[in-house]
C-alpha cells in the first residue's frame, strides 16, 4: 500500500557514506537518552532494501563508539573529508573549526580510559553564525560583524559542547537571518546540494545545506519566520522549530525577540528530537525560556513493529485549507496531499480545516519582525564591536558604521520597522499587527484543541534558482506564507521532507509541516518519526553527494 | 531646610570644643555637656540663609514682580536600588585583572545577550509604590526607549512607558521651621522602573568606551573592573505641585528619606543615587494655563535644589515682567554651582520620538495580592508616621523633624524609649551630646558605643537621683577648669613659691587638688595646660 504514495517519478537510488549505513542496521544496545532501547523500524533491518530509511547518526555514532567500531577520529575524518570535498560548491560554512580532529582525539582518550562519554559524544555540530560561539567567529553574515568573536557560547551551543557534542564549523545564512534565500549573506551565497543552481532556503541555508550534503551530523539553525523550517524543505533535511521559550535564546543574535527560536536539523527526525533535546530547558540568561520540564523525548522513537498496520491510531490530523489554495505548486500541493494519505494509511483522521486570519500572518509578521529588528539592530553602530568606521563626530560614525555594515535588506527592514513604530504610525501598523497576532494566536489554539496535528506545506513551492528572487522582496515574502503564523503563535512545528518534485538532476525535495500545540514537540516527533519510517522509496540524499561516492 | 541642616550633623563646624567619650563598657558617660541647656546640633545652624540669588537678579523691580508670579514646580526623581550595588551582574572583581580583558556579555549589550529582570527590583518598585500611597498595576511591563547615544550599549533603554508598576499617590511633607514650617501634600503621578543609562569615558585616542550598565542582569560572567556592573533605577514623577525651591527641596528631601526608610537605596546626592531633575514654568499669578516649562538638571544636593529653582524663577520672572517671555523657551539648562545660576544645555527640538514599544525580551511584571500584602506587611513605620507619632508623644516641631530626619537616629531614638526612658530626656540626650559627639567624631549613631539600652538606663539614674545630672560628665570647659586651677593657686601661696623656685615636681600636688576639687572630673589634658600658664605665669 506504501507504495501508492510514491510520487510518479522513479527516483535515483543513491548510496549514502557506507561508514554511516554499515553501522544503523543494529542499534539494540543504545541509548543512554533513552530508558528503553532505541529500535528502529524493522524495516530498516532490511540490509537489502533499495532504499534505505533516515536513521539516527546520532545514535549511530555513539554505538560505533561505544562498540569501537569506530573512532571519533575516523569519523570527523570521513566528515572532514567530505566537507572539504564538497564545500567548493556549496560553500555553506562562513567559519570551519581547526580543532574538530584535536577534540575527536580527545575524546577517543577517553573511550580508551573507559570514561563515560555525554549522549552528543563524537557528533559533528554546524552553528548557524548568528549564534555564538566563543572560540569561533560569529557574524551572523553581516560586515556589520566581520572578524567578530563573541567571549562566549550561546546557551545551546554551551550545552551540546557539554554534552560531548563536536562544533565543526558556523554555517551561512541571510544577515542577521533576515531572508529566505541565504543570498542575503554578506560574504558568500550557499548553493542547494540536490541542484547547485538552486538557493537552500533560508535564513539557515549553511545550516541546512551542510546536513543535507552529510558536511555535519546535525546543525542548529534559527527560526523567526521559517527560517530552519523552509530551508529543510528545500534541502530534503528534517528541521524542528520548537515552542518559544524551549530553547534558550541566549547568545543567538536577535532579529525579532519574540518570534526568534534556535532550532535543529538532521537527516533523521530522531536526530533532530535528540539536538533538541539536548539544548532545551530554562535558562536564567533568558527571561522567556520556559520553566517547563522538558520529556524525555527520545522515547518518542520507539520501534514500529511491521505487524501494527496503523500505529497511528486515532490521532487527529488538520489539514489546513488556507495552505493548499493559489499560490501553491501543483507539485506541492500533490505532495502534501500524498503524505495525508500515508499519514491515513497510518491510521490518522485526516479532516480539512480552516484558519481564516491564515493569510493575515504574512502583513503581520513583516511588520512585527521588522520593529523589533530595527530596535535589535540598533546596538551595531562601530563603537564597541564588529567593524567600526573611523569619523570625527559620533553621528557620523553612526551613520557609516551602519551605512557600511548592513546590507540592503536588513536596511530595509530596520526602515519598515522604524517607521512602524514611529509616533502616528505605531497604532495603524505596531499595534494593529500585534491585534492580528492574537487573532492567529486564538485560532490556532481553537484548531489544536479539535486536532492532535495541523499539516501544511512548509512552503508553496521547491527550491527556485539563485538570483530568481533577489531583486523581488515581496516575492520572496510570500515565500513565508507557510510558516510565519507559527511563529506568531509561538507553536512547535517539524518539517520532514515528504516526496518531490521535478527539478534538478534528481528531483527537488518537498517538506511536509506537521504544527503542534505549545510544548507538544513529543508529539510531532513521535508522528514525524512514524512517518519517516514508514515513507518507502523516499530516499533524501542529495545527488551532490551520491556523485562525490560514486566518482 | 530641615534636612540638610540637620543632615549636618557630620558637618556642623559650631561644635567643636566637645570632646566627649561615649564608652559602652564603662557605663559612667563622660560628656561635657550641660545637658539641656545646649541642643548644640539641631538649634545652631538654621541662621545661615539658604536660599543665596545671584545678585545680578536680585533687585527691587524683581522683587515687586516676583509677588505677581508664581512658578509651578514638579520633579523627576531618579533613584538607583541598592539591589545589589557591586556585582549586580554577579561578576567577580577580579583586581588583577586588566581593564577590558574579561567582559560581561550583558554589560556591554553584546550580540546575543538579554536582559533579565532581577525580582529586587520589583520588590523595590513595590514598596516606594506603597509608601507613595500609590496605586499598583498589577500587570504591568517592560518597554524599550529607542535613541542613539554611546551611553545607550544597545541603543535603547528598558524603561517602563504607558504601563507603570505603580500610579497616582502622594506625599506628605513638613516644611523646615526656619522656613516657616507648614505642612504639604505633594501628588506623585508615577513610579517606574528602568536600567540606568552608562557613563561613557572618552579615552584619548578619542575612540569611545563605555562605563555600561544593564541592571536588569545577573550573569555569572565576569566583568572587568573597568565596566562596573549598573544598578536599576525607579523613576519618581510629581505633580506640579511645588511653588518654591524650599517645597521642591524639601520634597526631595522626604524621598531621599523614605527609600532610606525603605532600605532600597543610600539615597546619596552627591553619589548620584538620587537624582532631581526639575521642571519648572513660572505663570502670572490667577492664570491656570502654564508657562514654558524648563528642565534644570545637574542638582547635587538639596541645597542647589532650592536655589537652582529660586534662581530660575527670579530669571523667568524677570523675563515676563519686562515682557521677554517669549525668551523662555523649552529647554534643558544646568545648574552651574560656582556661578550659583543655570545655563542653557540643549534646546528641545519638538518631542523626541522614542519609539517606545514593549520589550520582548523581558516577560510582563505580574503581581499577585499575596506578594502585595506581603510587601505592606514588613514596610516599616514611615517618616510621616513617625513624625505625626513623635508629635503625639509631646514633642516640639523641632524635635519631631530632627529624631525622624534620619531612620537610625529614629530608631535609637525609639528603643530608648522603648527602654523605659523619659522622652524629653531621651531627646535632650540624642538632639545634644549625642549628636555633639556623633559630629566630632564623624560616627553615625550606630558606630558609637552607646546603646539605646544604656542611655535609657543613664536617664533613669539621674531622673531618680542615683547620680546627679553633671555627674559622669568629664570637664572639658578651660573656663571652668581654669577657675579651678585660680582657686587651688591662690589657695596654696606656699607651695607656689616653691614650684616657681625651681621645685617643678610640685605640678604634680597641684593638678592633684585641682582634680580633687574637680571631683575627679576634669580633664587632665586640659587641667595641665591651665596648670602649667598659672603656674609659670609672671605673677
Amino acid at each position: 500500500m506504501l507504495s501508492t504514495l510514491q510520487p510518479p517519478r522513479s527516483l535515483s537510488h543513491f548510496r549514502t557514506n557506507p561508514t554511516l549505513l554499515l553501522r544503523y542496521t543494529s542499534l539494540k544496545t543504545l541509548s543512554s537518552l533513552s530508558s528503553q532501547p532505541v529500535t528502529h523500524s524493522t524495516l530498516t533491518d532490511q540490509p537489502c532494501s533499495p532504499n534505505p530509511l533516515p536513521h539516527s547518526q546520532i545514535l549511530s555514532t555513539r554505538h560505533s563508539l561505544l562498540s569501537r567500531h569506530l573512532t571519533a577520529t575516523q569519523l570527523a575524518d570521513s566528515f572532514l573529508a567530505r566537507l572539504r570535498l564538497t564545500e567548493p560548491h556549496l560553500r555553506s560554512f562562513l567559519h570551519v573549526s581547526d580543532s574538530v580532529l584535536a577534540q575527536a582525539r580527545e575524546l577517543d582518550e577517553k573511550i580508551q580510559r573507559n570514561e563515560e562519554l555525554g549522549p552528543l559524544a563524537g557528533v559533528l555540530v554546524a552553528v548557524k553564525d548568528n549564534i555564538c560561539t566563543a572560540e569561533m567567529p560569529s557574524t551572523a553574515g553581516s560586515r556589520v560583524l566581520e572578524g567578530y568573536t563573541p567571549p562566549y557560547d550561546a546557551t545551546a551551543v554551551r550545552k551540546i559542547k557539554e554534552l560531548g557534542g563536536i562544533v565543526v564549523g558556523k554555517t551561512n545564512l541571510d544577515e542577521f537571518g533576515m531572508g529566505s534565500t541565504t543570498e542575503g549573506s554578506a560574504f558568500q551565497v550557499t548553493a542547494n546540494p540536490w541542484d547547485v543552481s538552486r538557493v537552500p532556503g533560508g535564513s539557515s541555508g549553511g545550516s541546512a545545506a551542510a546536513v543535507s550534503a552529510r558536511q555535519c551530523m546535525v546543525s542548529l539553525g534559527s527560526d523567526t519566520g521559517g527560517s530552519v523550517r523552509q530551508p529543510a524543505s528545500f534541502c530534503g533535511v528534517v528541521g524542528l522549530k520548537p515552542t518559544y521559550g524551549r530553547v534558550s535564546r541566549f547568545g543567538l543574535m536577535a532579529y525579532a525577540s519574540s518570534l526568534d527560536v534556535i532550532g535543529c536539523f538532521g537527516t533523521s527526525v530522531a536526530d533532530a528530537g535528540i539536538l533538541l533535546q539536548a539544548i532545551s530547558g530554562h535558562d536564567r540568561l533568558d527571561a522567556t525560556s520556559s520553566k517547563r520540564e522538558v520529556p524525555d523525548l527520545a522515547a518518542e522513537f520507539v520501534s514500529i513493529s511491521s505487524t501494527i498496520s496503523k500505529p497511528l491510531k486515532g490521532l487527529r490530523i488538520g489539514l489546513i485549507r488556507e495552505t493548499l489554495d493559489g499560490g501553491v505548486d501543483t507539485g506541492v500541493t500533490s505532495a502534501v496531499r500524498s503524505a495525508a494519505l500515508h499519514l491515513e494509511e497510518l491510521g490518522c483522521s485526516i479532516t480539512e480545516v480552516s484558519l481564516p486570519s491564515f493569510s493575515l500572518g504574512l502583513p503581520a509578521y513583516y511588520i512585527l519582525a521588522s520593529s523589533e529588528s530595527s530596535s535589535n539592530l540598533s546596538r551595531y553602530d562601530g563603537v564597541r564591536y564588529g567593524s567600526h568606521v573611523a569619523a570625527d563626530e559620533l553621528n557620523s560614525q553612526y551613520k557609516d558604521s551602519r551605512a557600511k555594515g548592513f546590507g540592503s535588506e536588513v536596511k530595509r527592514r530596520i526602515l519598515t520597522g522604524t517607521y512602524a513604530l514611529s509616533a502616528g504610525y505605531y497604532d495603524a501598523y505596531y499595534k494593529r499587527a500585534q491585534q492580528v497576532r492574537t487573532i492567529i494566536r486564538k485560532s490556532f489554539k481553537a484548531a489544536l484543541d479539535e486536532h492532535d496535528i495541523l499539516i501544511s506545506p512548509a512552503a508553496p513551492s521547491a527550491a527556485y534558482k539563485i538570483g530568481e528572487k533577489k531583486n523581488d522582496p515581496l516575492a520572496m515574502y510570500a515565500g513565508d506564507i507557510m510558516t510565519v503564523n507559527v511563529n506568531l503563535a509561538g507553536l512547535p512545528a517539524l518539517v520532514l521532507p515528504c516526496g518531490f518534485v521535478e527539478g534538478g538532476s534528481a528531483g527537488l525535495p518537498v517538506g511536509l509541516q506537521m504544527i503542534g500545540a505549545a510544548f507538544d514537540e513529543g508529539k510531532l516527533l513521535k508522528v514525524g518519526h512514524i512517518f519517516e519510517q514508514t515513507l518507502q522509496n523516499c530516499n533524501f540524499v542529495p545527488p551532490l553527494i551520491a556523485d562525490e561516492l560514486t566518482s | 531646610m530641615a534636612s540638610t541642616i540637620f543632615r549636618s550633623l557630620h558637618t556642623n563646624p559650631c561644635l567643636l570644643h566637645t570632646t566627649a567619650l561615649l564608652r559602652r563598657k564603662d557605663v559612667i558617660l563622660y560628656c561635657t555637656m550641660r545637658s539641656a541647656q545646649t541642643r548644640t546640633a539641631a538649634t545652631q545652624d538654621k541662621v545661615k540663609p539658604q536660599v543665596k540669588v545671584a545678585p545680578n537678579i536680585q533687585n527691587k523691580t524683581l522683587e515687586k514682580a516676583s509677588k505677581d508670579y508664581e512658578a509651578v514646580i514638579g520633579i523627576e526623581t531618579h533613584v538607583q536600588l541598592n539591589t545589589l550595588t557591586k556585582a549586580f551582574c554577579s561578576c567577580p572583581y577580579n583586581y588583577g585583572s586588566l581593564p577590558n580583558t574579561s567582559v560581561c556579555p550583558v554589560c556591554m549589550g553584546l550580540p546575543g545577550a538579554l536582559p533579565v529582570l532581577n525580582m529586587k527590583v520589583i520588590e523595590s518598585a513595590v514598596k516606594v509604590g506603597l509608601s507613595l500611597n500609590c496605586k499598583l498595576s498589577f500587570n504591568s511591563k517592560f518597554d524599550r526607549k529607542q535613541y542613539f547615544y554611546p551611553d545607550l550599549p544597545k541603543g535603547y533603554q528598558i524603561s517602563q512607558f504607558d504601563v507603570p508598576i505603580a500610579t497616582g499617590g502622594y506625599i506628605d511633607v513638613d516644611l523646615p521651621l526656619e522656613y516657616g514650617g507648614g505642612h504639604r501634600k505633594f501628588g506623585i503621578t508615577r513610579v517606574h522602573m528602568e536600567e540606568d543609562a552608562g557613563k561613557l569615558l572618552h579615552s584619548e585616542g578619542g575612540s569611545y568606551s563605555q562605563e555600561s550598565t544593564f541592571p536588569f542582569i545577573l550573569l555569572n560572567q565576569r566583568c572587568s573592573t573597568s565596566y562596573k556592573a549598573g544598578v536599576p533605577l525607579l523613576e519618581i514623577v510629581s505633580e506640579p505641585d511645588m511653588r518654591t525651591g524650599i517645597e521642591a527641596a524639601e520634597y526631595a528631601a522626604e524621598l531621599q528619606r523614605l527609600v532610606r526608610y525603605l532600605g532600597v537605596s543610600n539615597g546619596n546626592m552627591q553619589e548620584g543615587s538620587l537624582r532631581c531633575d526639575v521642571n519648572i514654568s513660572v505663570r502670572p499669578i490667577g492664570h491656570i494655563e502654564f508657562g514654558t516649562k524648563v528642565e534644570i538638571k545637574n542638582l547635587n544636593s538639596f541645597s542647589s535644589v532650592s536655589r537652582a529653582i529660586d534662581y530660575e524663577i527670579s530669571r523667568q520672572v524677570l523675563l515676563h515682567s519686562q515682557g521677554e517671555d517669549q525668551e523662555i523657551v523649552q529647554e534643558t539648562r544646568l545648574w552651574e554651582e560656582g556661578a550659583q545660576k543655570t545655563v542653557t544645555m540643549r534646546k528641545k527640538e519638538g518631542l523626541a520620538d522614542y519609539r517606545y514599544f514593549p520589550e520582548p525580551d523581558l516577560p510582563g511584571v505580574f503581581l499577585t495580592q499575596d506578594y502585595v500584602d506581603g510587601i505592606r506587611n514588613t514596610l516599616p513605620e514611615l517618616p510621616e508616621t513617625k513624625r505625626r507619632r513623635y508629635e503625639k508623644m509631646g514633642l516640639s516641631m523641632q524635635d519631631v523633624l530632627f529624631l525622624a530626619n534620619d531612620v537610625n537616629v529614629a530608631e535609637f531614638f525609639d528603643t530608648t524609649i522603648t527602654k523605659g526612658a523619659d522622652v524629653k530626656l531621651a531627646t535632650n540626650w540624642i538632639m545634644g551630646d549625642i549628636a555633639a559627639y556623633m559630629k566630632n567624631e564623624k560616627l553615625t549613631i550606630n558606630e558609637i558605643k552607646l546603646s539605646p539600652q544604656e542611655l535609657a538606663e543613664l536617664i533613669a539614674s539621674i531622673k531618680d537621683g542615683t547620680i546627679s545630672g553633671k555627674i559622669g560628665k568629664e570637664i572639658v570647659d578651660p573656663a571652668e577648669i581654669e577657675k579651678m586651677v585660680e582657686k587651688v593657686v591662690s589657695e596654696n601661696p606656699k607651695q607656689l613659691e616653691q614650684y616657681r623656685g625651681g621645685k617643678t615636681k610640685l605640678q604634680g600636688y597641684f593638678a592633684g587638688q585641682v582634680m580633687k576639687l574637680s571631683k575627679g572630673k576634669a580633664n587632665p589634658g586640659v587641667l595641665n595646660k591651665i596648670l602649667l600658664e598659672k603656674l609659670n605665669a609672671k605673677s
